[in-house]
């Protein structure tokens, strides 16, 4: 295929050229990488675990503390406790990355109708490209390993927190935005004191999405090197060890559904249940 | 003192606005232009003055605009074409800093869906416009609260909007437009979205404060009857055009067209109709000194009248005369018709209205004289045109009934 070829150029062609830009990058996430994974790795584990259960009950409830503590447990006595830090730790690092320039990209195209026209299909591109095409160009562009890992999973977890912010700033009621306009707001003061907070619910359900879906994919980017979970579940399938694979599954699972419930609550104000 | 001035202004919603510009310039009216370009019209060719002080009503149904023009008033919406000016200075040609200032200074917009911030208190919402401007948090939000207690909502400082009834919320609306201590104030719709009884309160309580605030208020609403109440003068749209305006006198007696006719039909016209515009203006009278009962006599015959109301040389009133004491005073060859005067006769001013005459009609039969300061006699309201007028009905038909009365 002709088009397949041009892409195959061009990645070269970039993997040539920009290799100072992608090594910087490389050692820029890399970096960034190893603090959250040391620090999680240095907390022990007791600690971790008495955070997370604290988080738990001071955004989503006593019961979902519960689970959360009991959830962990389970982790650290079947063993999986340094890689499911590893894993939290990519996680929150292609989080945070994806956040920062997914709720610019969304406010961006909320406001702007071409920036919109062009940024949806880029949105649609991303999402339902199969995950595994994006490890190829990742592994050109900065070798195996974590960051290579953690730049497939920003590509992949962006899209919902950009689709949400722009979804939340519109739906703002016209007659809220010309109110504020009316009384002589900036488009600055409209953004920060009406616009982003009534987004906000919205925003951060795109959050929660794209870290759900960071989470999904640090465990396919063990294929191309990344450390965590992902690794066990791969060696339970190229080893055929079905219990060690349940096993890591599982933590996946229970890691999924701890931060699920935290960051689902995040929006609303402190609450008991 | 005029206040704002609208000249010639237009508005059109569309991809092609130039040539729908130059269409209507040519004379066309809002469907043709939309057939040929796609372009809608929303206002056109729209010439306003408002004065400072006064309440004036912008009233159209759905569609005819009025909504639109209000925005151009902060430019929310920019007019296509035509001119806006507040105190002189003309709005439409402003930067984004002078517009910035104006709208912050001098405008102030109620909304009827009240576009208040719900997750903030009632406080932080009135103190809203200041904070923009960036005034300190202790001196704005010791105006809200100054504010806050004119529109009635002390005690709910501290309460989340979305908290609040409709009506409440509106007070927000109205405290938070008054906080900037505005001179003018745009109010789209304010008391539409409200139920009856709390809509009647809100306007018994804007002509209250704005007896105390003498601000200029552009009031848009689609009920008539609110336009009436609260209006000093009154502008009415449809599609796009203003098509009159006047006071709601004005309005109700002298509907430009049939347009307007049919809209003011239902108003209860016996509280807006005043004796200035019901009475007869030259009405026969007998002078005290000039006439002596022979004069008197005839004036009645000639104009087949049984009552005669009698006035000084200079017009001051003095009351009625009867046919039968006239001719009482000839057989007794009088001079004067001094002695037969009945004094005892309710006059009225010119602006009493209809619904305020209406009880003196179980008093007397007569004319009944309307009267300036000085008690001079401006005209006669005669009894059958005040039951026109509250009933509707055509005079004929009242003589009619009257007459059948008399004959049973």
């Amino acid at each position: 295929m002709i088009l397949g070829q041009y892409i195959e150029d061009a990645i070269n062609w970039m993997t040539a050229n920009f290799s100072g830009f992608f090594d910087a990058v490389n050692i820029g996430m890399s970096s960034l990488i190893d603090v959250i994974e040391s620090f999680w790795g240095w907390l022990p584990f007791y600690v971790t675990i008495a955070l997370f259960a604290g988080i738990a009950w001071w955004k989503a409830g006593k019961s979902n503390a519960i689970l959360t503590i009991v959830g962990l447990l389970f982790i650290y006595f079947a063993g999986f406790w340094v890689e499911t830090m590893q894993t939290f730790a990519l996680v929150l690092a292609s989080a945070f990355i994806a956040l920062v320039i997914g709720i610019p990209l969304g406010i961006w195209s909320a406001k702007n109708e071409t920036a919109q026209k062009v940024i949806r299909p880029i949105l649609d591109f991303m999402q339902t490209m199969p995950a595994f095409v994006y490890l190829i160009p990742a592994v050109l562009f900065f070798g195996l390993g974590t960051v290579p890992g953690a730049f497939a999973t920003i590509i992949f977890a962006m899209p919902p927190v950009v689709r949400l912010t722009s979804l939340g700033i519109k739906q703002v009621p016209e007659e809220i935005v010309e109110a504020t306009k009316a009384f002589g707001a900036t488009p600055g003061q409209l953004l920060v004191k009406v616009q982003l907070p009534l987004a906000m619910p919205t925003i951060l359900a795109g959050v929660n999405q794209t870290i759900m879906m960071a989470l999904s994919m640090v465990v396919i980017a063990s294929m191309i090197g990344a450390k965590g979970l992902g690794e066990i579940v791969l060696q339970g399938i190229s080893q055929l060890r079905i219990g060690l694979g349940f096993e890591s599954g599982l933590a996946v699972v229970l890691l999924a559904i701890i931060l699920d419930r935290i960051t689902q609550n995040l929006g609303k104000s402190s609450k008991k249940k | 003192m005029e206040k704002i001035r609208i000249e010639n202004l237009s508005l059109v919603f569309g991809k092609n606005k130039s040539k729908a510009l130059k269409l209507l310039e040519s004379g066309k009216n809002k469907a043709e232009i939309l057939d040929a370009t796609g372009c809608t019209v929303a206002v056109q060719h729209a010439n306003l003055s408002i004065d400072e002080g006064e309440i004036f009503v912008v009233m159209g149904l759905s569609g005819s605009g009025k909504s639109t023009l209000l925005r151009c008033l902060n430019r929310l919406i920019n007019p296509t074409t035509g001119k806006i000016f507040i105190n002189n200075e003309e709005i439409t040609n402003m930067n984004d800093r002078e517009l910035l200032n104006i709208r912050r200074k001098e405008l102030a917009m109620v909304f009827q869906h009240f576009g208040l911030l719900p997750h903030r208190t009632v406080l932080s919402n009135v103190a809203f416009g200041q904070e923009l401007q960036g005034i300190s948090k202790a001196e704005r939000e010791t105006q809200a609260m100054e504010t806050i207690d004119l529109v009635g909502l002390k005690g709910y400082e501290n309460q989340k909007v979305s908290e609040l009834s409709g009506g409440m919320q509106q007070r927000v609306g109205l405290a938070r437009g008054l906080a900037n201590k505005p001179e003018v104030l745009l109010m789209d719709e304010a008391f539409s979205a409200l139920d009856p009884l709390i809509r009647s309160q809100m306007q018994d309580e804007l002509l209250i404060l704005q007896e105390k605030m003498k601000k200029t208020i552009v009031f848009i609403t689609h009920d008539l009857d609110e336009a009436i109440k609260l209006g000093d003068r009154i502008a009415i749209m449809k599609d796009g055009e203003i098509v009159q305006i006047g006071t709601s006198e004005e309005i109700i007696t002298n509907p430009a067209n049939d347009y307007i006719e049919s809209f003011v039909e239902n108003v209860d016209r016996s509280k807006i109709v005043t004796a200035a515009s019901i009475m007869f203006s030259k009405p026969k009278v007998a002078r005290l000194k000039k006439e002596g009962p022979a004069g008197v006599l005839r004036i009645m015959r000639e104009n087949g009248v049984e009552h005669l109301p009698v006035v000084r040389t200079n017009r001051t009133f003095l009351g009625y005369v009867k046919l039968t004491d006239v001719l009482r005073l000839k057989k007794e060859e009088a001079k004067t018709i001094e002695s037969i005067i009945n004094e005892s006769v309710m006059s009225v001013t010119p602006d009493t209205t209809i619904e305020n005459m209406l009880p003196l009609l179980s008093k007397t039969n007569l004319p009944i004289p309307v009267v300036n300061g000085e008690n001079h006699l401006l005209g006669v309201v005669s009894p059958t045109s005040i039951i026109a007028e509250s009933t509707g009905m055509a005079k004929k038909e009242i003589h009619e009934i009257i007459q059948k009365a008399i004959e049973l």
